[in-house]
């Protein structure tokens, strides 16, 4: 059990649904972003998506472009990431911490290395865009065999022929990706979004949690409400990037996790 | 790999797309679905024989394959070694190889029932090949460019809006090929139901490598019936080189002699300011190292903590901070050898090809040519070297002008 499945199971327990937060790690500089993390469990946020910065995000709009862009810029590194989240976990050792982002500089760290590191800084799973089933053996099956959850994307374009291949190697939860695009980009219905989780939730037992393009609290609430919970990214970076304080921003993200445990 | 252990040199990519540990499919789960779909009427085109009969006919009616092979003869004279000969794929339609790739993928996009066309640019010439064979069958074309390039390479840029295309310069990251290509694959995401993403290189998930490989291997199976013509049955080149942005010309050309082990197949990279620690230069092999970017496994510059980095080089094509997974599989096996031309040897081989030949090169080949004033002096006359040059210099012209200092009004 990772601190995901705990989480999972006690918010199952309470009839809760989850809200996870993204912020990027080191936007707009490490000290900011450690402290928007540190604040924003006691706002309702009930997992962490930390954003590793690449510069070539492929799946990401305009807003979290700039926020990877910002961090590289602050001397943001890998092991600053890690860094980041040790000293997280030392005031918090129950909320659970998803790395999300691209391949190339887990690669180049070396699989076996990044994996001891983060599961050393208290990491509890990944989402890693750049890696479908097919290369399942890259970093999928490594990083379960180290006790991380990986935790897949569907799409809209995953049809019921290749959802069983999605599913198949996927813990901690599934991240339906509510639209096809990237991220920021305009939302879904929830109306639209309601039949693609029960399809999902029809072929598997693990929680099924929609994000892309959710930005007020009214709309966390509508999509939680037909799934297991849900996900805002580049709405709560849009206030980082605006300058407003970790605590403004924590805020901010506790109206949204408001909206969605009102659900 | 060990030489000894490989059949064929010809056989690859596997089932994974792999060529060796290099090529896979490293995209975001909504592209997969396209790529598999993709991979599978390419499957079925390619024995397909209409299919073939429609590219053929396209190929020479339209681009207006094959294309010469010439024989350099002052070149020759003047370097005063082996012998010379260019294949001039810079006379096709377009002034670039890259539209023998684009025909294939449009005609499969055909069959496939896209109605929208995106692409990547960086020099403009697979974006103009793209803009051309669209206009020729009505489909809607975007082409995504750097705004650095934007800049660089104008003539272009209006070449493309005169066929029709819309050309989005991207500012996102640092504006140039890389990401050029991270927006056209942004696009692609969104718009996954109607829209055909013709990629220009031998780059990019499985199965771009290897279909836009196959697509340029016309360049090569000329090559070897052409020079069988001039020089006489069975004569096959000693050597063969080109230049690598992304590597789909020179793995155009050097496709087809890859189990022909007597062939030496040498490909040139971008060397920009020179390759050293200040990496203002597009060698991917010789300054990267394997990392994995826009779909696949393959050298890439990048920092110790796995950032890519930006290439630096006076040719606006070449000018990308990776290179195709095959010839990352031919390096590491040692069956292509790779080295790096610098800016200004390019420049001259681009005045020397000029004045000798009477053919004004793009940037891209004069890499080509640069390293062939560098070895030709040093072979036998018997020597028979076939260099690609595989585009012309007109979009180049302001550019030269520039680096030598002469004034033009554009
Ligand atoms: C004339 C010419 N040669 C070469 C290239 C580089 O591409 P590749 O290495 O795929 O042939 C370009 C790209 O724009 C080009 O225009």
């Amino acid at each position: 059990m990772t601190r995901i499945d705990r989480k999972f199971a006690s918010l199952k327990a309470e009839g809760k649904k989850a809200f996870v937060a993204y912020i990027m790690a080191g936007d707009p500089d490490l000290e900011t972003s450690l402290e928007v993390m540190k604040a924003l469990p006691g706002q309702g946020v009930d997992v962490i998506e930390l954003g590793m910065p690449f510069t070539d995000p492929m799946a990401d709009g305009p807003t979290i472009q700039l926020a990877g862009q910002r961090a590289l810029d602050g001397g943001q590194t890998l092991t600053k990431t890690l860094d980041m989240v040790a000293a997280f976990r030392k005031g918090d050792d129950t909320t659970p911490v998803v790395m999300m982002g691209y391949y190339n500089p887990i690669y180049s760290r070396g699989v076996d290395r990044f994996l001891a590191e983060a599961r050393e800084a208290g990491i509890d799973g990944l989402i890693i865009v750049d890696l479908p089933p097919e290369e399942d053996d890259e970093l999928c099956i490594p990083a379960q065999k180290a006790g991380l959850n990986f935790i897949r994307l569907a799409t809209p374009t995953t049809d019921d022929r290749r959802l069983p291949k999605v599913l198949q190697n996927t813990s901690g939860f599934v991240y339906y990706v509510s639209i096809t695009g990237i991220t920021g980009a305009a939302a879904a219905q929830a109306t639209d979004v309601a039949p693609e989780v029960a399809r999902i939730k029809a072929a598997t037992d693990l929680p099924v949690i929609v994000g892309f393009g959710i930005t007020t609290p009214e709309a966390a609430k509508q999509i939680a409400g037909v799934a297991d919970g849900c996900v805002v990214g580049s709405a709560i970076v849009k206030e980082i990037a605006s300058g407003k304080s970790p605590a403004e921003v924590a805020a901010f993200a506790g109206s949204l996790a408001a909206g969605a445990h009102s659900a | 790999m060990a030489d000894d252990l490989i059949n064929s040199f010809m056989s690859g990519p596997d089932e994974q797309g792999r060529f060796g540990i290099f090529g896979g499919r490293f995209v975001s789960e909504t592209l997969m679905p396209l790529i598999l779909d993709l991979e599978a009427e390419y499957e079925r085109a390619k024995t397909d024989e209409s299919f073939w009969a429609e590219m053929d006919d396209l190929w020479k009616h339209y681009v207006g394959r094959p294309s010469p092979l010439y024989h350099a003869s002052r070149l020759t004279q003047h370097l005063g070694g082996a012998k010379i000969y260019m294949k001039r794929d810079e006379l096709n339609h377009t002034g670039a190889h890259k539209i023998n790739n684009v025909l294939g993928q449009i005609i499969l996009a055909r069959r496939m029932g896209k109605t929208r066309i995106i692409a990547e640019t960086g020099a403009g010439q697979h974006g103009v090949a793209t803009a051309t064979v669209c206009a020729k069958f009505g489909l809607k074309c975007v082409v995504y460019m750097g705004a650095h390039d934007v800049e660089r390479q104008a003539p272009n840029v209006f070449r493309m809006k005169l066929l029709g295309a819309e050309v989005i310069p991207v500012t996102s990251g640092r504006g140039t090929l890389k990401d050029a290509m991270n927006d056209a694959l942004r696009d692609w995401v969104t718009n996954v139901r109607d829209t055909f993403y013709c990629i220009g290189t031998v780059a990019g998930p499985h199965p771009y490598p290897a279909m836009v490989r196959d697509f340029q291997s016309i360049i090569g199976k000329e090559v070897r019936w052409q020079l069988a013509e001039q020089e006489g049955e069975g004569r096959l080149p000693d050597t063969v080189i080109a230049a690598i942005g992304g590597g789909s010309n020179a793995m155009g050309l050097f496709y087809p002699f890859l189990d022909d082990p007597e062939v030496k197949i040498i490909g040139v990279e971008a060397g920009g300011k020179g390759v050293d620690e200040k990496m203002e230069h597009c060698a991917s092999l010789t300054g990267g190292r394997p990392g994995v970017l826009h779909g696949n496994r393959t050298y890439l510059l990048q920092d110790d903590d796995g950032q890519i980095l930006e290439g630096f080089s006076i040719s606006a094509g070449l000018d990308y901070p990776g290179i195709g997974p095959e010839h990352a599989w031919l390096h590491d096996t040692g069956r292509a050898e790779y080295v790096s031309i610098t800016d200004a040897e390019a420049l001259e081989a681009f005045q020397l090809s000029c004045s000798l030949e009477g053919i004004i090169p793009a940037l891209e080949p004069s890499h080509a040519l640069a390293h062939v004033m560098k070895i030709a002096p040093t072979l036998p006359a018997d020597h028979i070297i076939v260099m690609n040059m595989c585009g012309r210099g007109d979009k180049d012209i302001f550019t030269v002008a520039r680096h030598l200092g002469v004034e033009m009004n554009g």
